[in-house]
């Protein structure tokens, strides 16, 4: 019986008129995109429109039976009659976006020493002492350090070790991990050691001693030779070849994966886009991160010398990021860490470990910094800020409670400044579910929390990078998009290459 | 492949209509209580069946076998009109009046489904098995006596229908009973989900966790297309709400998609949709619509050629699988996709769909492919069934 009713036809289960609600939503036009408009959503899902699309959408009269009215019901930019059951799932996403919070502060650093064997031009905080004790962490020091991190919830811990040159404290360095290791047999928390080094001072004892701690190493490689040692002086000059036989020494000792590189570019580098990226394939890493100047410590003194403005930076990254497509294209697989960390803000539901570029900020909600004279910061820009003579963000001591510093007033300026969904420009920008708030930096650069977007520097450098991603995205070529997916699920995509010209 | 029914002779009363079939070595190990037992005899092995009912087995079974012998001692089942249906370790069901012996569970089977109830409150455009809106509650308790007398070791369960939530509490038992009979196997239970947006449904099936994969139909990233597949204003959103409310108590979801021109349009927009808003998802299937039930009555509304669909659907599936969601196809014969979507193209869900066309005579894709529907006629064949040659598929 039940086979003779007739079966409804889908208008019937449309609404027969535009009724819907739309949700908040911000957009943008991106410059290289014609007739299209950018639409992005509170969980970061986003959609080009037509211009004629796009202002029905906004005005509430977009037909029920167009294509965009679907794509953009899917995506939860509108919702029609009851809005329970898509706003349950926009909510899941917005826990899942912001499920950095859960735990507290996961990272945690411990500045060992000051001193350094190098005089980097754009050094920020160190000291070219190597015998001076008093620029070094006192064993007291570093125990309330590592009961002040047991007192944090999160259930997984990564513990940093930053200089100076961390290594020229290494009894230090080993004392820390030891009394952790005692501790965690009882706390049981997920524990990942990190350090960034020269590896100059990395020898055998000390090549044991982090392989059997599993560390995650990165040091400082800035480019080819030439360019290297021209940015890291040292007595006795050669840092480009001791860097390689350090890098060398850790892979043969640790693993090819337990090495990673981070490059800082000065107004040279900038010239040399293609030439850094090869060096790093040369050696065979398998990813680069492209970091512009930042503006602390030193580096903001000799600003003049060696820095440059983020207009300068964007067509660098832009010509850097197009060879590195290209290279991908070729078979070569090497990725730029930051746009990596860039599109899986943007391609994917789930937020990344990095703390650098979060909203809330990432400073003091998911990193803290225990330097070596027992100060507890926010965040590595924030003990160079103090270096600098600003101690707002100094939070307290380690002989504070995790409590004490989580009220403190240095906290208490962050979280009034470090919301990006709540700053003046922010609020309504496009880019916002995939950007960051950075009250550090805007204080390093503007001497105030919440920054001047229009002039601001993180400001201009995101809203640069976003506007090269998108128009990436818009034009969709199906060799950029795997390799895009490749680098936002941090594994090799397998789609044949053969059936994207079907 | 093998009938499930057939027809046989009985003779002497059965004191139960459902039995397992043993051989007599099996039977006499004594891990199925003997009085629920058939036990199985050749011809030519000869038995006293009179020691067998002294030891409280409930008949012997002679497959070909024409009648009972003078000196047999307890009921007998022989004469099977078709003596390839019934195995040792099946679980069969003999109806005394009409002789119809159907086999209820088949040791060895690629899958085996225990079909729980006819009724159902959708309404799918292609379903393969229209609902029927009859009392069919006999059915639970016979599955009831069944589930002890499967094969422990047996890997997976189906549980199909009809939609299983409408049978309420019977549900949980159900889950219960094989639980407690099946410690090892893994339950597949096929379900709309729209009942689990009840937060009440969703808990009374608590103790599936663990063992069991919900296998939830969705068909769309919208719900006036999603509904109207399924014939039922409001689903769309039940289903979501179901499928949360599952995943919030720690179930595992497979989430089933069938291509057809009703659900081909938002097919890549939905596998974005699974990837944002339910990532947690173990498997996600894209089936070929199989051309039985509604799907006949539909099928000027149903019909794409999937030699038209295998690009899109290679996207589809490579999106999912890409970002680590294991994703299959079932039912699409390899002739029809791209070679991108063989990877992830599945042979087959159960023994049955495996029929292959005078086509594929000769083809060296046949031990990878899952054939097509051949007996369905020119309207259901696909303009891109081809026989591979041996150097192709070597390539
Ligand atoms: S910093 Fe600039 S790009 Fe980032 S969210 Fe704020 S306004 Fe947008
Ligand atoms: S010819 Fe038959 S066996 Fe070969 S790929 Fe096609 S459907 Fe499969």
């Amino acid at each position: 019986m039940a086979g003779r009713l007739p079966f409804a036809p889908l208008a019937d289960f449309r609404p027969k008129e535009p009724g819907y609600q739309p949700m908040p939503f911000r957009f943008a036009r991106i410059p290289g995109v014609d007739g299209k408009v950018l639409v992005t959503s509170e969980v970061g899902e986003f959609e080009f429109l037509d211009e004629t699309d796009f202002r029905a959408f906004a005005s509430g009269t977009l037909s029920p039976a167009t294509d965009a009215y679907a794509d953009l019901q899917g995506k939860h930019f509108l919702v029609e009659g009851d809005p329970s059951t898509p706003l349950r799932m926009v909510t899941a996403k917005y826990r899942t976006r912001k499920s950095f919070l859960k735990g507290g502060p996961a990272l945690h650093v411990f500045v060992v020493t000051l001193r350094c064997d190098h005089s980097c031009r754009y050094c920020q905080v160190s000291r070219q002492t190597a015998d001076q004790a008093r620029f070094d962490m006192s064993a007291e020091t570093a125990a309330a350090a590592i009961d002040l991190m047991f007192q944090t919830p999160s259930p997984s811990l990564t513990v940093e070790f930053q200089g100076g040159e961390p290594l020229l404290a290494f009894p230090r360095i080993r004392q820390i991990v030891e009394a952790i290791e005692e501790r965690n047999r009882v706390d049981g928390r997920a524990i990942t050691y990190s350090m960034t080094s020269t590896l100059h001072q990395a020898d055998g004892e000390v090549l044991e001693f982090l392989r059997r701690h599993d560390f995650q190493l990165s040091t400082s490689l800035d480019g080819p030779e030439t360019l290297h040692d021209a940015n890291r002086p040292r007595p006795g000059r050669a840092s480009h070849r001791r860097t390689l036989e350090g890098i060398g020494r850790v892979r043969a000792a640790l693993g090819e994966r337990s090495l990673s590189a981070l490059t800082t570019l000065t107004r040279e580098s900038l010239k040399h886009p293609e030439a850094i990226v090869d060096e790093y394939v040369r050696l065979g890493f398998p990813s680069v991160f492209l970091r512009p100047l930042s503006p602390f410590g030193f580096a903001a003194k000799a600003a003049q010398r060696i820095g440059y403005g983020m207009e300068e930076f964007l067509p660098f990254y832009a010509r850097a990021l197009a060879y590195i497509l290209e290279l991908n294209r070729k078979g070569v697989a090497i990725q730029e860490a930051y746009t990596g960390f860039l599109l899986s803000h943007i391609l994917t539901p789930f937020p990344t470990g990095y703390v650098d570029l979060r909203s809330p900020t990432g400073a003091g909600l998911g990193a803290r910094v225990y330097n070596y004279d027992g100060g507890v910061y926010a965040s590595d820009e924030g003990r160079m800020l103090a270096e600098m003579g600003d101690h707002s963000l100094r939070l307290g001591t380690v002989h504070d409670s995790h409590a004490d510093l989580m009220q403190s007033e240095g906290m208490q300026l962050l979280l009034a400044t470090g919301v990006a969904e709540a700053l003046p420009g922010c609020s309504d920008c496009a880019f916002l579910p995939y950007c960051g708030a950075d009250p550090v930096f805007n204080m390093a650069r503007e001497g105030d929390p919440v920054g001047h977007r229009p002039t601001n520097a993180h400001c201009v450098k995101h809203t640069g990078l976003f506007r090269i991603l998108f128009r990436y995205l818009a034009e969709a070529d199906p060799h950029v998009m795997r390799t895009f997916t490749s680098w936002v699920t941090q594994r090799p995509v397998q789609r044949l290459p053969d059936a994207e010209a079907a | 492949m093998l009938p499930l029914h057939t027809r046989a002779v009985i003779s002497g009363a059965l004191s139960r209509p459902l039995l397992k079939v043993l051989d007599l070595a099996e039977a006499l190990r004594g891990d199925v209580p003997h009085e629920q037992v058939a036990v199985h005899l050749d011809d030519g092995i000869d038995v006293d069946t009179g020691v067998l009912r002294d030891l409280g087995f409930a008949a012997v079974m002679r497959p070909s076998a024409t009648g009972m012998r003078p000196d047999d001692a307890l009921p007998v089942i022989c004469g099977l009109s078709n003596i390839d249906v019934v195995n040792p370790g099946d679980v069969i069901r003999v109806r005394h009046d009409s002789g119809q012996l159907s086999v209820l569970y088949r040791r060895g089977a690629n899958a085996n489904s225990l079909f729980l109830t006819e009724q159902c409150n959708s309404r799918c455009l292609m379903c393969s098995q229209p609902p029927r809106d009859e009392d069919d509650l006999w059915r639970v308790r016979e599955l009831l006596e069944l589930i002890p007398l499967i094969d422990r070791d047996l890997p997976q369960l189906g549980f199909t229908g009809g939609e299983p939530t409408l049978l309420g509490p019977l549900l949980p038992e159900l889950i219960r009973a094989c639980k407690a009979a099946l410690p090892r196997t893994g339950l597949h239970i096929l379900t709309n989900g729209r009942n689990f947006a009840d937060t009440a449904m969703a808990d009374s099936v608590h103790e599936a966790v663990g063992c069991t994969t919900w296998a939830i139909p969705l068909y769309a990233d919208v719900p006036s297309r999603h509904d109207h597949v399924v014939q039922a204003a409001g689903a769309f959103d039940a289903t979501d709400n179901g499928i949360y409310n599952l995943a919030e108590r720690g179930h595992a979801i497979e989430i089933r998609f069938v291509v057809h021109a009703q659900t081909l349009p938002r097919m890549q927009r939905f596998a974005e949709f699974i990837w944002r808003n339910m990532p947690f998802v173990s498997h996600v299937a894209f089936m070929g619509l199989e051309p039985m039930g509604f799907a006949k009555v539909n099928r000027d509304l149903l019909w794409v050629d999937p030699v038209d669909y295998g690009p899109a659907l290679a996207d589809a599936v490579w999106h999912l699988q890409d970002r680590g969601i294991t994703t299959s196809i079932y039912n699409v014969p390899l002739c029809v996709l791209p070679e991108a979507a063989w990877p992830l193209a599945r042979q087959s869900i159960s023994d049955w769909k495996n029929i292959y066309d005078p086509a594929c005579e000769g083809c060296s894709m046949r031990p990878r492919c899952c054939g097509f529907f051949a007996s369905h006629g020119p309207a259901w064949r696909s303009r891109g069934i081809r026989a591979f040659r041996f150097e192709e598929a070597a390539e």
